[in-house]
């Protein structure tokens, strides 16, 4: 791709006069993502060293004979397949049910008359408004009370119905142009084809964002698993990676091989659908 | 497929003579979202309110004791150090936002390697909070962390950063500001590609420099979503609970007592202790203060954001 190809770099180019004192600012991007990276390639480095070279003075850079020994021991010592499994399992639940009860309720209160929509609506934007907190004790006496605690369902059930998502759905069907809903209609279609077959697949791309930012959530989320999962084989891999911190106290080269195996599954997806999270992002922030 | 042919004329009739006609369809395209709402937000919700005024045993009914948490809420000092320490959090993490208008900014300016720049400063925002707890505790070990050894190099002397209570919100703000910048900056982007680029061709023509430009164009149209950054900042900011317990709760710190925020003390009471009515009464005024400075800064944004 030439630089006179897209507009958006074109425009950069111009504003920044000639792109060949651009080097300027390569310079101060390339120091400050330098710097921005020193945590993880300090996490890499580590792994890969012994407990003995991590807590001797001064530290070295690179392992002096490097080694896989805290892998191994991360691997032997912690189910990470099981807690990976439960990550991923409740993952999957909560994008799927997200997306469907959001894409239903989102179509209805952008485009379907009836009464009572905005009273409703207001009572979602509402919840929207409020601190995930507020939610927790009465969330988990009701996953206590339906004998749900240490199980899958607790950890994904709530995270199936934020009000967000609807939220976000429903701006997506706003945006969309009226015609090609009148002619599904003209056609015969009724209110559930209509929606299935021509408007859901044209939100597919604000439903893709929706998807990777549960996702993030749910890979990332740290306080509901801790309530609701503190221990078992239900843990997620976040809970299971704080609490080999008790485990394994400063066996840092441990610590850190552990924390990187569970980073790398989101860092891959990341990487391949940077543009999704984007998208996802810069359309909602990161908490509604 | 031949009565096809007759049968959507009719339809049409139907249809647009009454377009604005209920559709009954709509109740059952909400159930599932207005059930999930009802049952895990809505009630949930109230259930808090109501429990803020009640003392809640771990076993049997709770009952009502008008403001006793309240009361007792004021009167404890663990309160206010954790309001103490959320609010220093929430202050120094809100400079990264001048920093991530700058590197936004900057990205925009090149023409190559965006996408490089944008998914190295996003990797933070998708690496589990836990690990990155983890990655940052070890980074700013008071006997062996790289933090001090670099601090060495240039004669600062070192310190127990995560270890005396005296440094632990700034080793946490810094590690928020380093966690945050990743997302402000793409919502930033989003905003700067909405400044017309004949703003800038004009104001060149008149002379103004790059600098110049940033602060009589830049600063001026990206207001609204300066603005946007800030409210989303603070308000999780205010919220902050993963760095403590990962860095300091997890691993039995003594530094905890004096490093907790309102989140992590919410957390302790309610699902250590089991005080849940002590709890619900915290979540209440956490909620109070977060409608309390967003309502402010939306009444401030009046004197700095610039609206078309």
């Amino acid at each position: 791709m030439t630089r006179r190809e897209s507009g958006t770099k074109r425009r950069a180019s111009r504003r920044s006069g000639a792109s060949a004192g651009q080097w300027r600012i390569h310079l101060i991007l390339v120091i400050s993502v330098a710097l921005m990276v020193v945590p993880f390639v300090w996490e890499i480095l580590t792994a890969f060293k012994t407990n003995n070279e991590v807590s001797s003075l001064p530290p070295t850079l690179f392992p002096a004979n490097p080694t896989t020994a805290a892998f191994e021991t991360f691997f032997a010592t912690v189910p990470f397949w099981m807690q990976f499994g439960v990550s991923a399992a409740s993952l999957v639940m909560r994008v799927i049910g997200q997306v469907l009860v959001a894409a239903l309720a989102g179509y209805a209160f952008a485009r379907l008359t009836f009464p009572g929509r905005n009273v409703l609506f207001v009572l979602f934007l509402l919840m929207l408004m409020v601190p995930s907190q507020l939610f927790l004790i009465g969330q988990f006496d009701l996953m206590k009370g339906l004998g749900l605690l240490n199980t899958l369902p607790a950890l994904a059930i709530p995270g199936m119905f934020s009000a967000f998502g609807t939220f976000l759905l429903r701006q997506a069907f706003l945006t969309m142009p009226k015609e090609y809903e009148e002619a599904a209609r003209l056609d015969g279609a009724g209110t559930l084809r209509t929606f299935w077959s021509v408007m859901l697949p044209m939100a597919r791309s604000m439903i893709a964002a929706l998807a990777v930012l549960t996702s993030l959530y749910s890979w990332n989320d740290l306080l509901w698993p801790l309530i609701v999962s503190p221990a078992g084989d239900n843990r997620p891999l976040t809970v299971g990676l704080a609490s080999m911190q008790g485990q394994f106290g400063t066996d840092y080269p441990t610590l850190m091989a552990g924390a990187l195996i569970c980073t790398l599954p989101l860092v891959i997806v990341f990487i391949a659908l940077q543009r999704q999270f984007f998208a996802g992002i810069a359309s909602s922030g990161l908490k509604g | 497929m031949s009565s096809s042919v007759v049968k959507p004329v009719r339809q049409v009739r139907r249809r647009t003579g009454f377009a604005a006609r209920t559709d009954w369809w709509a109740y059952a395209m909400i159930a599932p979202a207005f059930i999930g709402l009802a049952a895990l937000y809505l009630w949930p919700f109230l259930s808090t309110f109501l429990k803020s005024f009640m003392n809640v045993p771990v076993f049997g009914p709770g009952e009502f004791n008008g403001v006793d948490n309240y009361t007792k809420l004021i009167g404890d000092d663990a309160f206010w150090r954790a309001l103490g320490n959320t609010a220093l959090y929430t202050g120094i993490v809100l400079l990264g936002i001048p920093l991530a208008i700058v590197f936004a900014a900057l990205i925009q300016q090149v023409s190559r390697g965006r996408a490089v720049y944008r998914v190295l400063f996003f990797l933070p925002v998708v690496t589990l909070p836990v690990a990155i707890g983890m990655v940052w505790r070890f980074i700013l070990n008071g006997d062996f962390g790289l933090l001090n050894w670099v601090f060495s190099l240039v004669g600062i002397p070192g310190q127990y950063w995560v270890a005396d209570d005296r440094f632990t919100i700034y080793a946490f703000a810094v590690v928020g500001i380093w966690m945050g910048l990743g997302v402000n900056l793409i919502i930033l982007g989003a905003g700067l590609q909405n400044i017309p680029v004949e703003l800038y061709e004009a104001s060149s023509l008149d002379g103004a420099n790059r600098v110049r430009q940033f602060f009589s164009i830049t600063l001026p149209l990206l207001s609204p979503t300066i603005f946007f950054v800030t409210v989303l900042t603070t308000i999780s900011a205010l919220q902050m609970f993963d760095l403590v317990f990962i860095m300091l709760g997890s691993v039995n710190n003594t530094a905890i007592d004096g490093s907790k925020t309102i989140v992590y003390l919410f957390y302790e009471a309610a699902f250590v202790q089991f005080k849940q009515g002590f709890a619900a009464t915290i979540a209440i005024v956490l909620l109070v203060i977060i409608m309390a400075v967003t309502a402010l800064q939306f009444r401030l944004q009046k004197k700095w954001v610039i609206y078309d």
